[in-house]
């Protein structure tokens, strides 16, 4: 089937204020009469859960944290773009668009892109006014700094926790409304399916994470802001309890996943040191300001990094790329730095890392400066390593870190489902093959505040909606089958703990899905990730009981869905024969090793229909036109 | 190295808790405090027991999921660090440790280390934030903040909520939890239309959820992972007085009546 992204018609600068236009509207006294399930209160889900309710809808939200702060958003450190040009460094609306769909390597829709872009400034003001408090200049002006992937500033932050504050901006938007009782809130609520009636979405049944109770709950549409799936290789920069159940359950009962393959590798994060790892740290990007990465020039070089004179070194970003040099896009840095490694060069008790010094930025700019713009930083990564980063180099390593990946959407945000909108990280529509620095907390954002609040108003203008209440025969027997699937997890009675098989499930991933691909490992891993699931069903041990707080449950049921998506994300990589962005396949690359994609038979969205467990699912394409940013080779030499 | 660990253990809210003592050989150094209780769950799954329940999500000490106070100190020994971020390398050999939930009036047992935290959002939720509408906002830069405020209130904001300071205080107050949020407004020029109506509420929401009274003990600071100074639990107090005679409060009276 080719899909219809319903892009409207006309000049890229006009679609969207010509959209806004045509889109239906509901009116305020009627708005009162629809209710909206929202699951997730990151960026996306806590800015749609605020806007919507001050819209005057009913809102009803689920998180399975204890409090919708906790959501990751909170965990994004180093900021978030907008094309406001304060620094006069010649950015615009134009270009943040154009640097946006290169950067994805041309496997994004133009038009959505192109309004991310545009709502980018507005953001900037909306969190200013809730008080998030940004960095200012000593005049009281924000203030920008660079970041991966860009050549100018337009990057606000606050210190190293952007992500924070900006979660508090939106959270605290939200509380204000469930004050006002605009908001039901549901907290240790996790999501287990999606309630489809008659084609069209209606609802979710969830788990009680406290009592172990299974309850639905049904409404006028359903939206998903439940985040990203990198913890599908078990170790990533991701929060613990991340996880793919609400997205692909959705899958499952119909909903177009697009391009799960797609998915990024953070080029500086804490490298691994043993099996008891259960995380791994992100040292954000911003360090590559001022840190230079390199390794020594010769393999097998064991001094210490201080005692490996000049010569010996191979600053080989700024070697490679010299035009954006330490500052070169993820995707990028992250296979530079794996080349190196496996030319044996790579440092560490493993190999499995690169130096990222400091020295030559602490001489030019002194000591305190570093500290003032990096000092929270440098402290995690002491008291995790236990190294000082102002005398001996960092050391980092890629990890799994964001996916681009996620449910199918269209211009208005909506699945293919009817009723299920899918925002911020859960859906793949911004970033392409590759999401660039401080776009994630922008996209998450637009898409609550500024996005989805126009056009969920047009999905009920033009929509007749049936009444349902729980007492649905559907509802009904979505709650039945949600409570089998407990029944069936509960009584396998095997010798193996949920994690061991998520870590297992991690290697697999990691090997032949991770930051290089090719047709042989694919096939291989296709293999493995089957028996490894039919093993979980038949040798996986919980205990505890299931009307209770459980934690091993909950757990399982998590890693019960990765087994599955896993092999999702294995057919898309192997059916996507070419190299872009973050899905690098060896066979497709330069001699200089940089990767060669193919627009004459990929230059589309792959979004893939769930047909049961175990069978290949059936590959959907929506052809990709680029009129305004001419395809080329993305070169940052 | 080989430690004993003795966690407390606690079925519900209404059961009786009580310490369990586990020994752990093989504790590694570079493994996070979380990371090793991880490995005696998965011993305890395994043994076909439950494991041991407690918060956690980000591992990166911002959430403010993580909790636990260890040999007495919320978050353990090491100043500034949350529960997640704190290694092994801080412990030696030997060593016995003390494994307890946070202990306050208003944050109750859950089970095992789990403690209730809503509060704090029914705190937020009572006054917590800028009633600013989605699309009402002007020009970002259209409002200057000097550096020193716009540092300050950021001194304040990067709260993570984790209740620490509840846990600290002998009286299990949440002062400073409060006092960071009123501050983190206080100094922004977006936060003052709301100052005093702000205080008025939250102060008054976290004595309905029996949080204790402040008698500058000042241990809160002390176990704050962020460090979060008392001297805005000073700039409430003079806010909240300030409040208590205004027009603001008259009003909050009236609608209350009605
Ligand atoms: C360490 C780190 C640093 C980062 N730094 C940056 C940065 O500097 N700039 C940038 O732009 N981006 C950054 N990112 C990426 C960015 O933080 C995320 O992409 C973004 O915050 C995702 O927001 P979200 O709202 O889509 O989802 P999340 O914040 O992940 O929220 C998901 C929500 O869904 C809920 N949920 C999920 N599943 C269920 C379910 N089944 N039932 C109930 N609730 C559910 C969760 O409880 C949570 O509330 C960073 C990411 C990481 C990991
Ligand atoms: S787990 Fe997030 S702060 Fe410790």
């Amino acid at each position: 089937m080719i899909l219809d992204g319903k892009v409207p018609t006309g000049p890229i600068t006009e679609k969207w204020d010509k959209h806004r236009f045509e889109m239906k509207l509901v009116s305020p006294a009627n708005k009162r009469k629809y209710k909206i399930i929202i699951v997730g209160t990151g960026l996306a889900g806590a800015s749609a859960a605020a806007s919507l309710a001050e819209l005057g809808y009913q809102v009803e939200v689920f998180t399975y944290h204890d409090s919708p702060r906790r959501a990751h958003s909170i965990a994004a450190q180093g900021g978030i773009n907008a094309a406001k040009n304060y620094p006069n460094d010649g950015d615009s609306i134009w270009r943040l668009f154009y640097d946006t769909v290169k950067g994805g390597d041309f496997r994004a829709r133009e038009s959505n892109v192109y309004r991310l872009a545009q709502v980018s400034n507005n953001i900037i003001d909306q969190c200013v006014a809730q008080g998030v408090p940004f960095a200012r200049e000593y005049s009281g002006y924000l203030a920008n700094r660079s970041f991966g992937g860009a050549q100018l500033s337009r990057t606000f932050y606050a210190r190293g926790q952007t992500g924070q504050q900006l979660l508090l901006g939106a959270y605290s938007a939200m509380m204000r409304q469930v004050g006002l009782n605009k908001i039901v809130l549901h907290t240790k609520t996790e999501m287990l399916d999606l309630i489809v009636i008659n084609g069209i979405a209606r609802g979710v049944v969830t788990r009680n994470l406290l009592t172990g109770k299974i309850e639905s709950y049904v409404a006028d549409a359903v939206v998903l802001a439940t985040g990203g799936y990198s913890n599908v290789f078990y170790l990533s920069t991701n929060a613990q309890a991340c996880n793919v159940t609400a997205t692909y359950r959705a899958y499952k009962r119909g909903a177009f996943f697009a391009n799960p393959c797609f998915t990024q590798i953070h080029p500086t994060c804490i490298p691994q040191s043993g099996e008891h790892q259960s995380k791994l740290t992100l040292m954000s990007e911003s360090l590559r300001n001022d840190g230079r990465v390199w390794v020594p020039k010769n393999p097998g070089d064991k001094r210490k990094p201080t005692e490996i004179p000049e010569e010996d070194r191979d600053y080989y970003l700024e070697r490679m790329y010299p035009s954006y040099g330490n500052l070169a896009p993820r995707d990028i840095a992250s296979r530079a730095a794996k080349r190196v490694c496996d030319e044996g060069r790579g440092v560490g008790p493993t190999g499995n890392g690169v130096y990222l010094d400091f020295s030559d930025a602490i001489k030019r700019l002194g000591k305190k400066v570093i500290e003032e713009r990096y000092g929270n930083l440098f402290e995690m990564y002491e008291r995790i390593t236990g190294d000082n980063p102002y005398e001996t180099p960092m050391m980092i390593y890629p990890a799994p870190h964001y996916t681009m990946g996620g449910l199918w959407v269209d211009y208005n945000l909506m699945s293919n489902i009817p009723g299920l909108h899918v925002i911020g990280e859960a859906n793949f529509s911004d970033h392409g093959a590759n999401r660039l620095g401080a776009s994630a907390l922008m996209q998450g954002l637009a898409d609550g505040y500024f996005i989805l609040p126009y056009t969920i108003g047009h999905y009920f203008a033009t929509t007749k909606l049936e009444k349902v209440t729980t007492d649905h025969p559907e509802v009904k027997k979505c709650v039945q089958e949600v409570q089998e699937r407990i029944k069936k997890l509960m009584s396998i009675n095997g010798k193996k703990t949920p994690t061991q098989f998520h870590r297992e499930l991690g290697k697999i991933m990691w090997n032949y899905c991770g930051m290089s691909r090719n047709e042989e490992g694919l096939k291989k891993a296709l293999e493995l990730v089957p028996k490894l699931r039919d093993e979980f069903w038949s040798n996986l041990t919980i205990v505890g009981e299931e009307g209770d707080l459980n934690i091993v449950l909950e757990k399982a049921l998590r890693v019960a869905d990765f087994l599955e998506f896993a092999e999702l994300m294995l057919w898309d990589a192997l059916e996507r024969n070419e190299s872009c962005g973050g899905h690098f396949r060896e066979e497709h690359q330069y001699p200089d090793g940089e990767a060669k994609r193919d627009d004459e038979n990929f230059c589309h969205v792959a979004a893939w229909e769930y047909t049961g467990i175990g069978n290949k699912p059936i590959r959907h394409v929506e052809p990709l036109v680029f009129e305004y940013v001419p395809l080329t080779v993305r070169s940052y030499k | 190295m080989k430690l004993t660990l003795h966690i407390w253990r606690q079925k519900n809210t209404n059961a009786k808790g009580h310490f369990e003592t586990y020994i752990m050989d093989n504790v590694i150094e570079d493994m996070s405090f979380l990371e090793m209780l991880d490995v005696l769950n998965e011993r305890l799954i395994l043994e076909g027991k439950e494991p041991v329940a407690f918060d956690h999500d980000c591992r990166e000490g911002i959430c403010g999921a993580c909790s636990l106070t260890i040999n007495g100190i919320p978050h353990g020994p090491e100043k500034g660090t949350t529960t997640c971020q704190l290694h092994m390398r801080k412990f030696k050999d030997g060593d016995e440790i003390w494994i307890e939930p946070f202990r306050a009036r208003a944050f109750p047992v859950i089970k095992d280390l789990i403690v209730d935290r809503s509060a704090f959002d029914r705190i937020i939720q009572a006054g917590g934030f800028i009633s600013v509408n989605t699309g009402q906002a002007p020009e970002a830069n259209s409002i200057l903040v000097p550096k020193k405020n716009a540092d300050t209130a950021m001194d304040a904001a990067q709260c993570i909520g984790c209740g620490a300071c509840v846990a600290a205080c002998p009286n299990g107050a949440a002062m400073l939890f409060v006092a960071a949020k009123v501050s983190h407004f206080a100094y922004l020029p977006q936060g003052q239309p709301e100052r005093k109506l702000r205080v008025l509420k939250m102060v008054e929401q976290m004595q309905k959820d029996g949080f204790g009274n402040c008698s500058n003990y000042y241990e809160c600071e002390a176990a704050c992972p962020k460090q979060i100074s008392v001297k805005f639990i000073a700039l409430m107090n003079r806010d909240y007085l300030k409040a208590s005679f205004s027009d603001e409060k008259s009003e909050l009276i009236r609608n209350q009546l009605a």
